[in-house]
This record gives structure tokens, C-alpha cells and sequence, in this order.
């Protein structure tokens, strides 16, 4: 291949990877912090996907809209769709069992992906949606691709960021109570329904923005895309190989499970032609193994989960002491 | 009158079905304590071990002990490898792998037989025109077969010394154990249980329409709503529940697009939860 091949094709690999890797930070939120098991990724990931492309299409008659909004509008309006979703499904099913939730949220998933199959007048059905705009394209001459990819990898910083701050407030450190022991933490007067909801609401938020991003990235989306088992999934093993609970593991996961599975892409592509059909089930049948390999022998994930230290009063003060004697600020 | 009555007729085919997968959940659940994402692929399963026979043209009657074995046999390899190593950790780990099981089942499924359409019998049946209501040979085999199956388990689990200890171990684990049960052994006839009615229910599903790897996924969501309707961890309750959601779905027909058949089982399972999260028999909440 060469060298300009070689290029496109890691632009084309880092910018998937980085968009599985906000779906897969949204899940952490969700099971790593706060123990809520969703298997629905794909419902708000599509629905993130859709309400964007709805919101910065040009008007067309096939679709609801467009509405010709800008990009930065089109990633807003995802995140308050997936979001609203979120709470509604959140306040029927978050107050019942994990069990119960993985149920409802794979109900969810398929309703989703049925109406955006039948409901012709908003999605245009399965022929999809054509014609979403990249945002930043043309400012630099043939470099469209590689500004995408900054766009995504800046989208999944901020994320980072800003999970890993939440993570480490006395918020966080709640969503992590409800986890462990959720009698203990209503014993000590947190509304365990409420930060449930929060933990929900906020990770299916981050799933929205994912899709957004998928949607600008192939400026054509269908139902087709949005397999539920699939999309799911993958985002699933993800986290659990990078480390649920940690949001670099969540990243790094991503990252390396997407390099396996389109790793497992050249593999299939060395089978004999007679064998090129069940390539796709051969694909997925290996990562299923993964998973169950992972769960038996890590499951904590290549980076497992750890938790800030949680310091007493006095401690704290004795080092902002010290500090204040050193003449200057408290150290980390 | 007669459209509502043939709509019931329908309802109840797929009730049946539904029973059956829905009485594998219940018990899984109730004994092992894990909700069994994989519960749809082993009826996929069992329905292709079915038509290995049906290929040979041998009769029905020996297709199904051959998909009775060797679903029974996929379900303890499975539990032998996978869950019974997983089994000191939380459940949700178990359901995490059990997802994973039910793609692996799927994949395999597609890699032996493909990804086509198929069917045991080829032809169509001609259906029985009783006053106006049409059924096929097929569906009276299907409720039968369904009806000897719930019988058998009922006789299963209230005489025999294997099936008191099944309830005692849904009942409370460490009361049964403390009482000398063999849990280990409780948890083998669980699976073959489950797995033994997931067959029956992947043939009569293959029977009723046609076989496809996602034909037991498709099902799963329909299978886990009878199972909560009628309080998870309660076979006894999965009938119930069983039957009312394949009949909504049926009459659903009537006022909403078939696509939407799934959507009613999760309605009413939604609503199930809000207003009676312990489920129609009060199983566990």
C-alpha cells in the first residue's frame, strides 16, 4: 500500500476509534460509575445520529426538516434528544433491579430501531438520510478527513475531561456509593433515584454526541447502521477490556478493540472465496470469544478501575497546613 | 366476531411458544439468578438441530429428541466453561456473558446452516376450516405439544424429589443448601429444563413460520416480558404471562402495524412494572 493509502486508512481507523470511544466513556458513566446496565447504546447513539442529521440537512421532502442548522447546533440537539429519552425511560425503569433495566433498555433499543424504520415522514425509512454536512470541510484543501478526526478526538478530550473531574467530585464519589451499596447511601440521605438519573441521563447524553459525530463523519446514515446487537455490543467489550470504572480504560479499550475487530476484517479477507459470505458471523463469533476470555481471565479490564483515596478531615488539614507553611498552594 | 376469533386462535399458537421459552427464563433466573440473554439463541439452536433431522426426511419424532439432546448438551457445556466459573461473582457479570453467549450461538448457527430462510417441510399446509376459523395441522401440534410439555414439568416439579428441591432452591439458596440439597447438581436439571423447552420452542417456532439465526433473538424481548408478567423466578407464572402477551401481540393487529408486535410485548411490560413490579403471581421484586 502505499504511503498516502496507508495514511487515509489510519485517519479512517482513528476517527471510528474515537467515536466508539465516547460511546464507550457515556457507558462508563453509566455501568462503570454508577452499576446501571444498558444494553440500548445503539437506541441513543441512533438517536443522537438522526436528530442531528435532521437538524443541519439542507430542507428536503423526504425527511423531517432539515433545518440547515450549523454543526455545533445539530451535536446540541442530539445530546437534549438522547438526553429527554434518557429521563423518560429513566424514571420508569431506574428504581427497579439491574436485571430489570437490561430488559427494558434492549425494549427500547428495538422500538427505536423500528420506528426509525417505519416512520417514513421523520427518518425517510430505510432509505435514510443522504447529504449530512461535514463540518470544516474545504477550509483546508484535502485535509477534510484529518480535521474530522480532530473534531472527534476534541469532542472525546473534552468528554474525558470532563468525566474525570466529575469522577473525582463528591458527585462522583456518590454515583460510585450508589454502585457499591445502595442501602448504605439512602441511609445516609443521598436520593438514590436522582443520581441514578443523573448517571443515565449524562452517559446517554454522551452516547447522542457519539452518534452526532457518526452521522457527520459518514454523511449518510440508514437504519441499517444501527444494528442493535452489534453497535451495542462491541461498545460493551470496550469498556469491559479497557477497565469499566476507568475512564482512560474505557478510551484505551476502544481504541484496541476497534484494532482487533478490523484486524479480525483482514484476517476474514485471507478466508477461501466460498467462505466470504459467513465472513461477518466468522468476525463477530471471535469477539464473542474475546469477551468471555476477558470476563474469565481479566475482568477487571487492562486498566482497572481506581478510585481516588478517600483522605479524612484531618489529614487534609495537617496538608493544607504544611502547605500554607511552605508558602504555597495545596498540592495534589 | 369471527376475525377476533381467529386473531385468538393465532394469539394462543404464540403463546404457546412464548410459555415455553418464558418458563426456561423464570427457572434460570429463579435458581441461578441471572436474567439468561442467551435464552433466544438457544432456541435458534435447538430448531437447526431439528432440521439436521428433518433434512434426512426422518420424522419429526425422532427430530425432536435429537434437538432435546443436543440443546440440552450446547446449555451445559456453555454453563460448564462460561457460567460456572462466573458464578462466584455478581450476576450482572453472568448476564454481560451470557450477551456474549447469545452472539456466539448466533454466529455459529450462521457459519453451520447460513444466514437463509428455511423450513422443515416444504409445501404449504392446508389449513382446517372449522366455522369460518382456519387452522393448520402444524398449530394443533404446536398448543399439543406446548399442553403435554407444561404438564409434565408440573408433574416434574410438585412429585419429584429433584423438583421440590428446584422450588426450594428458588425459594432461598442458603435455607436449601443448609438443608442437605446438592445445589450443584439443582443448577444441572435447571439447564436441562430450560434448555430441553427452549428446543420445543425453537421447533415450534421454526414450524409455525421459518427458521433464520435471529429467529430465537427476535423472540427473547416477548419472552422476557411473559416472564416478568408473570413474576420472574415463577414458572408457573411465565404461562400466564406467556399467553397474555402472544395474544396482545395478535390483536395488537388490529389498530397498530404489525412491525409493531414487539413494541406491545414491552408496553405491556412496562406497565407491568410500574403498576405490579412483583409481576401476576408476585414473583420477586
Amino acid at each position: 500500500m502505499e504511503i498516502t493509502g496507508l495514511l487515509s486508512y489510519a485517519i479512517f481507523f482513528a476517527t471510528l476509534a474515537g467515536i466508539y470511544a465516547v460511546l464507550a466513556l457515556g457507558l462508563n458513566v453509566q455501568w462503570g460509575h454508577t452499576g446501571l446496565f444498558n444494553i440500548g447504546v445503539a437506541a441513543f447513539f441512533a438517536i443522537g445520529a438522526y436528530a442531528s442529521a435532521i437538524f443541519t440537512t439542507a430542507p428536503s421532502d423526504m425527511h423531517m426538516g432539515g433545518f440547515g442548522m450549523p454543526f455545533l447546533i445539530g451535536i446540541v440537539a442530539a445530546m437534549v434528544c438522547s438526553g429527554v429519552i434518557a429521563l423518560l425511560v429513566g424514571l420508569i425503569t431506574l428504581n427497579l433491579r439491574s436485571d430489570y433495566l437490561a430488559i427494558a433498555t434492549i425494549g427500547i433499543a428495538e422500538i427505536i430501531r423500528l420506528f426509525l424504520k417505519n416512520e417514513g415522514w421523520l427518518t425517510n425509512g430505510v432509505r435514510g438520510i443522504p447529504g449530512i454536512p461535514k463540518p470544516l470541510s474545504g477550509v483546508i484543501e484535502g485535509a477534510d478527513e484529518l480535521l474530522f478526526l480532530g473534531v472527534v478526538l476534541l469532542a472525546m478530550l473534552v468528554v474525558y475531561l470532563a468525566l474525570e473531574r466529575g469522577y473525582r467530585s463528591p458527585w462522583g464519589r456518590v454515583l460510585r456509593a450508589v454502585r457499591e451499596n445502595e442501602d448504605a447511601t439512602r441511609a445516609a440521605g443521598k436520593n438514590i433515584l436522582s443520581f441514578r438519573l443523573q448517571g443515565f441521563v449524562l452517559g446517554s447524553m454522551i452516547m447522542g454526541l457519539g452518534g452526532a459525530l457518526y452521522a457527520h463523519f459518514t454523511t449518510f446514515i440508514s437504519p441499517e447502521a444501527f444494528d442493535p446487537m452489534f453497535a451495542t455490543f462491541l461498545v460493551w467489550v470496550m469498556l469491559i477490556a479497557g477497565g469499566s470504572g476507568n475512564n482512560r480504560g474505557a478510551i484505551l479499550g476502544a481504541f484496541v478493540i476497534w484494532a482487533v475487530w478490523s484486524g479480525t476484517e483482514i484476517l476474514t479477507g485471507m478466508l477461501p472465496e466460498m467462505m466470504v459470505t459467513q465472513a461477518g458471523a466468522l468476525r463477530v463469533l471471535l469477539i464473542g470469544v474475546l469477551l468471555q476470555v476477558i470476563l474469565l481471565l481479566r475482568p477487571q479490564g487492562i486498566l482497572p478501575e481506581k478510585a481516588p483515596e478517600i483522605r479524612d478531615r484531618a489529614d487534609a488539614d495537617a496538608d493544607m497546613e504544611k502547605a500554607r507553611g511552605a508558602g504555597r498552594g495545596p498540592s495534589t | 366476531m369471527i376475525e377476533l376469533l381467529q386473531l385468538l386462535i393465532y394469539g394462543i399458537v404464540l403463546g404457546s411458544i412464548i410459555t415455553l421459552g418464558a418458563i426456561g427464563v423464570s427457572l434460570v433466573f429463579g435458581i441461578l439468578r441471572f436474567a439468561n440473554f442467551a435464552h433466544g439463541d438457544l432456541m435458534t439452536v435447538g430448531a437447526y438441530f431439528a432440521l439436521v433431522v428433518a433434512n434426512l426426511q426422518l420424522s419429526m419424532w425422532v427430530a425432536f429428541p435429537v434437538a432435546f439432546l443436543g440443546t440440552i448438551g450446547a446449555a451445559l457445556v456453555i454453563d460448564r466453561v462460561l457460567f460456572r466459573p462466573l458464578r462466584r461473582t455478581a450476576p450482572v457479570i453472568l448476564l454481560i456473558s451470557s450477551f456474549g453467549v447469545a452472539l456466539i450461538l448466533r454466529s455459529l448457527v450462521q457459519l453451520i446452516w447460513g444466514s437463509a430462510n428455511q423450513v422443515y417441510e416444504a409445501g404449504i399446509q392446508l389449513p382446517y376450516v372449522i366455522m369460518g376459523l382456519r387452522i393448520k395441522p402444524d398449530q394443533i401440534t404446536i398448543v399439543l405439544g406446548a399442553v403435554v410439555l407444561v404438564t409434565a414439568l408440573h408433574l416434574f416439579l410438585q412429585k419429584t424429589k429433584m423438583g421440590k428441591a428446584m422450588r426450594a432452591m428458588a425459594d432461598n439458596v442458603d435455607l436449601a443448601r443448609v438443608t442437605g440439597i446438592d445445589t450443584e447438581r439443582v443448577v444441572v436439571w435447571t439447564w436441562v429444563i430450560a434448555a430441553g423447552l427452549a428446543a420445543a420452542a425453537g421447533i415450534f417456532l421454526g414450524m409455525d413460520t421459518r427458521l433464520h439465526p435471529v429467529m430465537g433473538w427476535k423472540l427473547l424481548l416477548p419472552v422476557f416480558a411473559a416472564a416478568i408478567l408473570g413474576g420472574i423466578g415463577k414458572p408457573y407464572g411465565a404461562i400466564a404471562g406467556g399467553l397474555v402477551i402472544g395474544i396482545a401481540q395478535e390483536f395488537s393487529t388490529l389498530f397498530l402495524s404489525p412491525a409493531y408486535k414487539p413494541a406491545v410485548a414491552f408496553g405491556l411490560m412496562v406497565l407491568m412494572l410500574i403498576v405490579r413490579p412483583k409481576g401476576l403471581m408476585g414473583g420477586r421484586g
